[in-house]
């Protein structure tokens, strides 16, 4: 099952020219980027771990690119991401983020059903990556 | 809290059918180069009009004008700047060729125009097309080696990555290189460099610079480093005319003119000072020229008299005779310990 999490995630996944191209693109609009790592896809999960600081100054793709692919050697099985961060007085927030990486099968989720009071009814999503332990959620 | 007027609120739709297929090629890569390669191949090319259009030979002439002197280094620049232009030509003729190695090695003394021809390089291969952005990030030792176990890999990454699309100027590279201490974090950074050196090679120029004996040096004992560098350019230390002609030009810029009698006590100056240990060619002059203009305005305003546009500008063959160089004696400045400023 495809997840879809930020920008540009119904489309095919994006290849290296067009990733390229995206960040050339946040860079003239001086956004600060910076890349992301993850194994938990719960659509909740914002919080995904830090693949070194964010990068600021940069003037030329290669730069964004070479630490995507350094983050996608290190962890060939997880989803990898890129954040741009639009600093401007009254945007301030995450003004881009898609993803550059995903494993390789994505195992989808499972509804899962909570009994409460009064015969309600809650109703929740788990991922069955969680199922198994932190680093060996996805095969290789 | 503003908003901006082109983001509209609410989740994206799924796309409509058949829009998925026809986006990638929209977005970039594919499309292009599938154009190109369909377009037929020109029949032939007037090479020099296409160098003229990308501007390559404008800076090459600034370059000419601007800098006295160093006339191996301009052939040397002007025969890189041919070769890529030829290069472009052949790759239009569909000639593939891999990108020639751009790596390259200023060696000379201090004060010889370096870091200034490194910056125009950096220019006439950005208009060449040849590196994205055509910045020149200029970096010494300390910015690329770290302190402790862990922290100079970072480091240099930083730098390097700051450093794509345009010129990464590393100023005295042989002290990366510490003989004497193996552990040298130095080496790390060495190591890092050359990997994206060799990979990142259409990202980024690297440009190592220092004097000649000690790069030489610094290459026997890092062959890695010496093999990666195709351009090795020696840049000669200037005469006494062409100083005096840098003088000319930096006094120009700046608005000032010498006085009837100052341009051959500056020579004088000069010829003094060439001989003296830490001279630094055209930084030299530039200091000597500072300190001219700071006795200049002392004369000004000691006289206590009225000054005209034409006296603001002059500077007078006393402003420079009273250089240190003429009221001291040489090789006492040496000996009696006191600091000496360098220029």
């Amino acid at each position: 099952m495809l997840v879809t999490q930020g920008t540009f995630s119904y489309l095919p996944p994006l290849t290296d020219a067009q990733v390229k191209a995206q960040v050339q693109y946040a860079l003239d609009n001086d956004w600060a980027m910076s890349v992301e790592f993850t194994d938990d896809p719960h659509p909740r999960n914002f919080l995904w771990d830090m693949w070194g600081l964010p990068m600021f100054d940069m003037r030329d793709p290669a730069a964004i690119l070479l630490e995507v692919q350094r983050c996608r050697d290190a962890y060939p099985a997880r989803y990898v991401r890129v954040n741009a961060y639009d600093r401007r007085l009254g945007r301030q927030t995450t003004a881009l983020s898609f993803i550059v990486q995903r494993p390789k099968n994505e195992t989808g989720f499972r509804l899962e059903r909570q009994e409460g009071p009064d015969r309600q009814v809650r109703y929740t999503l788990h991922p069955y990556a969680l199922d198994r332990g932190a680093g060996e959620r996805y095969e290789r | 809290m503003t908003q901006d007027p082109h983001i509209p609120f609410g989740m994206p739709r799924p796309p409509a059918p058949g829009f998925s297929a026809s986006v990638p090629d929209a977005v970039a890569g594919n499309g292009l180069r599938a154009q190109e390669e369909a377009a037929p191949l020109p029949v032939s090319i007037d090479v020099e009009a296409d160098a003229r259009a990308s501007g390559v030979f404008d800076v090459i002439e600034d370059l000419d004008r601007e800098l006295v002197g160093l006339d191996p280094v301009k052939t040397r620049i002007r025969e890189i700047a041919a070769l890529l232009v030829v290069d472009m030509a052949r790759r239009r003729f569909g000639l593939e060729a891999e990108r020639p190695n751009l790596h390259m090695c200023f060696t000379g003394s201090p004060g010889t125009g370096k870091t200034t021809v490194a910056m125009r390089m950096a220019t006439v291969l950005h208009r060449l097309g040849y590196l994205a952005k055509g910045h020149l990030v200029a970096v010494t030792r300390d910015e690329l080696v770290g302190q402790y176990i862990g922290h100079t890999a970072p480091k240099t990454r930083e730098v390097l990555k700051r450093a794509m699309g345009g010129v990464l100027f590393i100023d005295e590279a042989y002290y990366l290189h510490r003989q004497e201490n193996e552990r040298d974090y130095g080496q790390e950074a060495i190591e890092i460099l050359l990997q994206v050196m060799e990979n990142q090679r259409n990202d980024i120029v690297v440009i190592l610079a220092g004097y000649r004996d000690r790069m030489d040096q610094f290459f026997s004992s890092n062959p890695g480093m010496g093999s990666r560098i195709a351009h090795h350019i020696d840049f000669p230390d200037y005469d006494l005319d062409s100083l005096v002609a840098i003088a000319r030009i930096m006094l120009d810029r700046q608005r000032y003119t010498f006085a009837n009698g100052a341009e051959p006590a500056f020579r004088e100056l000069m010829s003094r000072r060439m001989t003296q240990p830490r001279f630094a060619n055209a930084r030299s002059v530039r200091n000597a020229l500072e300190r001219a203009r700071l006795r200049q305005a002392n004369r000004l305003v000691s006289d206590g008299r009225v000054v005209t546009r034409d006296d603001l500008m002059r500077i007078e063959a006393e402003d420079i005779y009273k250089s240190r160089w003429f009221t001291e004696a040489p090789g006492e400045q040496v000996l009696d310990g006191r600091t000496v400023p360098t220029g």
